[in-house]
């Protein structure tokens, strides 16, 4: 089939593939939050200052209940052993590396043989993973090498995949995943170290505010920008509104819309307007506001905010583009 | 003629036996063809160690490649390779032209006996075949009664299974007309042999397999419902937990089609749609790799999720091609199969090329009388039953059993065929740190839309164990590249 149009010629997109390929893009980006969450923990944990230094993973997750379930208490060992091995626990990497497993199954007939092949070598790799591969030091080199596999699936998806709709969904799963996580990793923090609005700027916060930008991959260009300042409320605004920092909220908000904008422009797709315009109210509400009166108008009411329009707008694409029969 | 052997270098062939069975490699002093002699002297020259280092890279790269079949048990999945073995299997290229041949013939047969049965019967009015043989075979469709399907094709894709005996004859053993599979094997060793082996296969005249795909293709394109402009074919599969996911992604990925599941595809007024991002987008041919029985619970059986409700209809109403179609498995039942020489004859007035391999039917004094007397050199089958219950493999049986067998061949002749045990030839295969013979049979692929095509190259299937006559791959069998030569 071809479309004289644009000029490109592609083949209809069966309604699961679209959904499979949104969902593995997910997955991975979610995998290489939780490495890098974790992997950044295990550093600044130990230090004196650390507040809700595991339970943060936890309440990032939302998983008090079924942690609790089989949990007494909070330490370091357990809570990696239930976010890393645990199979029972669907927001393990174990559990998500199967979820990116089946789902890249599903899409063999799509994707480039390379990115099958590195998906099913590193999903392998995960799959056989032992109480004995997060023990000690061994932790932080398998969070580097879950976060390189990750970068790795990335690459070669931007370097084989073929730019039709499957590769948008792709897009659109990967940016909606990164701008939900940016989100969260905030929010926990925040809450975590800013008991009160007096404790900015002390002790506290160098540390562990450099932790959560280590946490977002987010640290040396921070550095770079705002040499003179490690406020909360500098780290937050980079976070959220700086649009060269590829994780954050509006740079991952303006790269869904792109893809969105595609479907509709290269694949005269219907069902695109109310999702482009659920994102651009979402753009517009974070472009409105300074990093100050997000703050003061309560930051954690406003990320919640944008968890459910991210939410939203899922379910906006889903109808659109997968409806239930 | 065994090449010299060269007392500085050992012989990779030096403790090769064949027994009593005619080898593809070796050929028993048979043939003298230059590329088999040539092969072999190549092979001879290397050592235990090299054939393993390069198989252990090919199991990993087969591995990594995905090209595995899944075994799912409750908590997880295993993902399993088919054995692969680096010797491979040669057929000259006379011998090749006469096995296409004979195969075509077979094809051609098969599809003008399916025409047959499910219009006006004649080969059962003529007594050629017994009536109720066929039409009450579990596998005769009478939805299909009076349907005529595009070009006049049934079994788009065939697979044939042949062996050759302990003088190198080739005998037909069975006919795959429902969804044979294995091709996908046949095209991905190929790759493989030119990564693994490339100083072996160098410079010779292999025909290539690369074709299959567009072949495949255009068959489908033949029998799409008429006066469609630009058919859309897709490709049904049972989904990710099936054993032969990798090769109907292979196929899939081959002809250009998207690989559906039942839950892609609607049917609506008798016509079919597949579930798009735009919307229901109509299909018109379907490679289905989903037996007839799971294909619409509508029509089949209820309680199938894998199949799509309404499809029989939208077939017989000529809104959409099945291939293969609906009820082909009347054709590869191992009575029928029996008839498949007089079918040949009846249809095409023509010897068959190929043989059977030698089959009594009980049902036939002459032939009850000879298995009565012969038992002990027989193989006796029950016509109905398959994977191997209720035979009698004569050799292996003590007189008292063969003795009871009996007692039962003569109270219900017509449920038995008897055929002599088998000498399958063998294939030098590399086991451990030596190469022995393993039996192995053969397993050529022909698509039929308006003509029929035979793959020049085969599915090679090697028993694993040294003696064993079971080459499935669900029992553990491997595979090999199989070399037509051109030339």
């Amino acid at each position: 089939m071809s479309d004289t149009e644009s000029n490109i010629f592609y083949a209809p997109l069966l309604s699961r593939y679209a959904e499979s390929m949104l969902w593995l893009a997910r997955y991975i980006e979610r995998i290489e939050n939780l490495a890098r969450l974790i992997d950044v923990n295990e550093t600044f944990v130990r230090l004196r200052t650390a507040v809700n230094g595991w339970q943060c993973i936890i309440d990032i997750n939302a998983d008090a209940a079924p942690y609790f379930a089989h949990h007494d208490g909070i330490s370091g060992a357990e809570v990696i052993a239930f976010y890393v091995l645990d199979p029972e626990n669907p927001n393990s990497i174990v559990s998500m590396a199967h979820a990116a497993r089946e789902n890249a199954r599903a899409l063999r007939p799509l994707i480039s043989t390379e990115m099958w092949t590195q998906l099913n070598i590193f999903t392998d790799t995960i799959r056989r993973l032992t109480p004995a591969d997060i023990a000690g030091n061994r932790l932080s080199m398998l969070c580097a090498r879950i976060k390189q596999e990750c970068q790795t699936h990335a690459g070669i998806t931007e370097g084989t995949l073929f730019r039709d709709q499957a590769w948008l969904f792709h897009q659109i799963g990967k940016h909606i995943e990164r701008a939900d996580q940016i989100t969260r990793l905030i929010d926990i923090k925040y809450q975590a170290l800013l008991p009160t609005i007096d404790a900015v700027g002390s002790e506290i916060d160098l540390s562990q505010w450099t932790a959560v930008l280590r946490s977002a991959a987010a640290y040396h260009a921070f550095r770079r920008l705002c040499p003179n300042d490690l406020s909360p409320a500098i780290v937050v605004g980079f976070l959220l509104q700086n649009n060269g920092f590829p994780r954050s909220l509006s740079t991952s908000l303006r790269q869904a819309h792109y893809a969105v904008h595609l479907l509709r422009s290269d694949y005269n797709l219907r069902g695109t307007a109310p999702i482009l315009e659920r994102v651009e109210h979402l753009q517009a509400l974070l472009q409105g506001l300074s990093v100050n009166e997000i703050i003061i108008g309560g930051l954690h009411e406003f990320l919640d905010g944008v968890q459910s329009e991210l939410a939203d707008i899922y379910n906006h694409i889903a109808e659109a583009f997968w409806p239930q029969p | 003629m065994a090449p010299a052997s060269n007392p500085e270098r050992p012989d990779l062939f030096a403790t090769y036996k064949t027994d009593r069975f005619f080898c593809e490699l070796m050929n028993n002093g048979g043939l003298d063809d230059e590329a088999i002699n040539t092969v072999r002297q190549r092979l001879a020259m290397m050592t235990p160690a090299l054939l393993n280092e390069r198989a252990r890279a090919a199991e990993v790269e087969l591995y990594n490649l995905g090209i595995t079949f899944t075994v799912y048990t409750e908590r997880s999945s295993i993902d399993r390779i088919l054995p692969f073995d680096l010797i491979p299997r040669l057929i000259v290229r006379q011998e090749w032209e006469k096995l296409e041949r004979g195969i075509r013939q077979r094809v051609t047969a098969l599809n003008r006996f399916l025409w047959d049965i499910y219009h006006d019967q004649r080969i059962l009015a003529d007594g050629l075949i017994p009536r109720e043989l066929v039409l009450t075979n579990p596998n005769f469709r009478k939805e299909m009664q009076g349907f005529d399907p595009p070009c006049g094709t049934y079994v788009h894709i065939c697979g044939t299974d042949v062996v050759r005996d302990e003088t190198g004859r080739f005998l037909v053993l069975e006919d795959n007309a429902r969804t044979p599979s294995g091709v996908s094997y046949v095209i991905e060793n190929r790759h493989m042999m030119r990564r693994c082996m490339p100083d072996l296969i160098a410079d010779l005249d292999v025909v290539p397999v690369e074709e299959y795909g567009l072949r495949l293709r255009q068959t489908l394109l033949d029998v799409a419902p008429v006066g469609i402009m630009d058919p859309q074919i897709v490709l049904l599969s049972p989904g990710a937990y099936n054993s032969a996911y990798f090769e109907h992604v292979f196929l899939a990925r081959e002809i250009g089609a998207p690989l559906v599941e039942g839950r892609d595809l609607v049917v609506q007024n008798d016509r079919v749609f597949m579930r798009t991002i735009a919307g229901l987008k109509p299909v018109h041919t379907i490679y289905r790799r989903i037996d007839d029985a799971f294909l619409d619970p509508e029509t089949f059986l209820p309680d199938s999720m894998l199949g799509v409700p309404g499809l029989m209809r939208a077939y017989l109403a000529g809104n959409v091609t099945l291939a293969n179609a609906i009820g082909t498995g009347v054709a590869d039942d191992k009575a029928i199969y029996a008839y498949v020489p007089r079918m040949i004859r009846y249809y095409l007035g023509e010897e068959p090329i190929l043989d059977n391999v030698e089959t009594r039917i009980c049902a036939e004094p002459d032939d009850l009388a000879y298995t009565l007397d012969h038992i002990a050199e027989l193989v006796v089958k029950p016509v109905g039953e398959s994977g191997g219950y209720g035979m009698i493999i004569g050799p292996h049986a003590t007189p008292a059993e063969r003795d009871a067998f009996r007692v039962k061949l003569r109270a219900n002749p017509a449920n038995y065929i008897s055929q002599p045990v088998l000498k399958l030839s063998t294939t030098p295969t590399l086991c451990g740190d030596r190469v022995e013979a393993r039996h192995v049979d053969l397993r050529p692929f022909t698509l039929t839309g308006q003509t029929s095509w035979t793959l020049p190259g085969a599915l090679s299937r090697v028993a694993i164990k040294a003696g064993s006559l079971v080459v499935n791959s669900s029992q553990g069998g491997g595979s090999k590249d199989t070399w037509v030569m051109g030339s």
